[in-house]
């Protein structure tokens, strides 16, 4: 915007209006983002598959005793290497985050979508249900469910993305109201195309900025609320490495051993930080697209 | 507009009820029942018949719920299952403890994200703006966790070891007797909300900069700051009013794992114990008492937007 682009560079634009994903990874804030997030989930995927060959040890051994100079970065409270178990924590995080999204964002999209384009009274009783979801805290929904149904995997994942879909479901809905006005839309209906069919092929691609700026950013809360849990002793349970419970287990010890905390904060901070700086060029790229995209 | 307020205030208590029933049937959901709970898995039959007789727990659910909810209106949210006294007393230090923590924060985050939120919007594409959009990015990013523990190895461990780390007030004493233990906590949630507060406000600020009245009053000759004071400032509220009365709700939730981190005894603290020790009153009357929060925010902000927006005055808003 700050910079007036060239007679040359507006035509060749006006020609071939580049795609989301190409105007997203034109702008420097999301490079470096995907380089953060990146680096951050490369660790996670490759750590596992290092251990014991890099470090000598499982992520749940035993190395020695509690707060010792072992190995490369000492062991944790328990006498665990501190750096095996950093190794091994970070996959489930990212697991558990990416489905929770995926369930928020299949739940919400398909409630959304089906509000906007029955209105009425479905509408109605769908967005007053959001407001009643909406009404706690998603960490206290979360915790209300750990309780009656223990902190199991699946639950988490469940309740996590059963918080995000009323919020994905307001965005889409706002989204499909905008498009299903078009005259593309009516054509569609008057050739008697099913509902469903309408919904997927000619509602669903032109949300889908909206949809994408959601997806980063609920993929950011995800990765917060996993962690969060874990760090609070009641989301994965010991003895699973993992970054969140690692915090937890070696808090206390700060001082001794700061790398047993400092490394998964760490790590849990570069990777929201990347998929923040993702999602808010992602949200310039669609916002720029809001002139043309009426193809 | 004050029917407008007074139908926002009757959705308000429909929402809050539809709440009351989800949390309920939560409960219902829980492998075996409370009588169970508080009597552990040695107890005999007889005392199990004995005690789900007194807790009405042979009622139908709707009975119960209806009891329940009697209860909590009167003041008495029912026996914890884990100190086995009754949860109102368990709470209302906790609560008082909490409000405090909540009050310093928003205190110190709402004019705080107002400020350098206008600061932003006038330094537009210069290098403040910058900063400012930078580092909001980045703190808006960071779970509560992340924030807390940076702080704690910032000031309290490493670098400039001057703050305690954790809260600890000798047992009957109020937390607020010692400020330098609040502080750590109080940073960490003004960090969390901070940043989206700014963000808004630069926002709405941008826009209305460039708003045509903005600009006739310029041209008018209408000394700057008159016109960011009179004519841009007043506009640019209300929208930031719904923002900040988000965040406030979601401090509520965050204020659980600061409190955590911080051995901070208030209500976020008890409420991670009580999902611990599976206490299953204690979770429903701190569930409820945070959406009553909520609820009630979100309905100032709504009055906020209404009050100060025309165009919401009349009729069929919303």
């Amino acid at each position: 915007m700050s910079v007036i682009d060239s007679p040359q560079i507006i035509a060749r634009e006006v020609e071939t209006p580049p795609g989301l994903f190409r105007r997203l990874i034109r702008q420097r804030q999301a490079k470096v983002g995907i380089g953060l997030a990146a680096a951050v989930v490369l660790l996670a995927l490759l750590g596992p598959l290092l251990l014991p060959w890099a470090t000598g040890y499982t992520s749940t051994e035993f190395a020695g005793r509690p707060f010792q100079p072992d190995g490369m970065l000492g062991t944790d409270n328990l006498g665990r290497d501190v750096l095996s178990r950093f190794l091994g924590g970070g996959l489930r995080l990212l697991m558990y985050a990416a489905l929770a999204t995926l369930l928020g964002m299949a739940l919400g999209v398909l409630v959304g979508m089906t509000a906007a384009y029955r209105g009425g009274r479905v509408d109605g009783i769908i967005m007053r249900s959001n407001d009643v979801l909406l009404a706690l805290p998603q960490l206290v929904f979360a915790l209300l469910a750990i309780t009656v149904l223990g902190p199991q995997g699946w639950v988490l994942v469940t309740v996590i993305g059963i918080t995000h879909a009323p919020r994905i479901a307001r965005v889409t809905r706002s989204a499909t109201v905008n498009v299903i006005t078009e005259d593309f839309i009516r054509a569609a209906e008057m050739y008697a195309v099913p509902k469903w069919k309408i919904l997927v092929q000619d509602v669903l691609p032109n949300i889908t900025g909206p949809l994408m700026v959601e997806l980063g950013l609920r993929m950011t809360y995800s990765i917060g609320a996993v962690a969060s849990l874990s760090f609070l002793g009641l989301g994965m349970q010991p003895p699973t490495a993992d970054w969140g419970l690692m915090i937890n287990e070696n808090r206390i010890a700060l001082v001794v051993q700061p790398w047993g905390v400092l490394l998964p904060v760490l790590a849990i901070a570069v990777l929201t930080v990347g998929t923040n700086l993702i999602t808010d060029s992602l949200a310039r790229a669609a916002a720029n697209s809001n002139t043309g995209a009426s193809k | 507009m004050t029917s407008i307020i007074l139908r926002r205030l009757a959705t308000s208590v429909l929402i809050l009820l539809a709440v009351s029933v989800l949390v309920f049937v939560a409960t219902l959901l829980l492998p075996g029942d409370p009588a169970q709970a508080i009597l552990g898995q040695q107890a005999t039959p007889e005392r199990l018949a004995a005690l789900r007789e007194q807790m009405n727990l042979n009622d139908p659910a709707w009975q119960r719920y209806l009891s329940w909810l009697g209860g909590l209106l009167t003041g008495d949210f029912g026996v914890s299952a884990a100190s086995g006294g009754p949860v109102a007393d368990l709470l209302g230090e906790r609560i008082a403890a909490s409000l405090v923590l909540l009050t310093a924060a928003s205190i110190i985050s709402i004019p705080a994200g107002l400020l350098v939120g206008t600061y932003s919007a006038l330094r537009h594409g210069h290098t403040g703006d910058h900063v400012v959009t930078g580092t909001s990015l980045v703190l808006a990013a960071l779970p509560e966790f992340v924030i807390g523990i940076a702080l704690v190895t910032l000031f309290s461990t490493t670098v400039f070891p001057i703050l305690p780390s954790v809260t600890m007030a000798p047992p009957g004493e109020a937390v607020w007797n010692y400020p330098l233990q609040l502080v750590l906590p109080v940073m960490t949630l003004v960090l969390m909300v901070t940043p989206y507060i700014a963000r808004m406000m630069r926002a709405t600020m941008l826009e209305v900069l460039d708003s045509g009245y903005v600009e006739m009053a310029r041209l008018k000759g209408v000394p700057e700051r008159q016109v960011i004071l009179r004519h841009a400032l007043p506009h640019a509220l209300s929208p930031v009013a719904q923002v900040v009365a988000i965040q406030l709700a979601w401090m509520a939730g965050g204020v659980v794992v600061v409190e955590f981190l911080f051995r901070y005894p208030g209500i976020g603290q008890a409420l991670v114990d009580a999902v611990a020790n599976r206490d299953v009153q204690v979770v429903q009357a701190l569930s409820i008492l945070v959406a009553a929060v909520y609820i009630v925010v979100n309905l100032l902000a709504d009055a906020v937007g209404i009050l100060t927006n025309p165009k919401l005055r009349t009729g069929g808003a919303r």
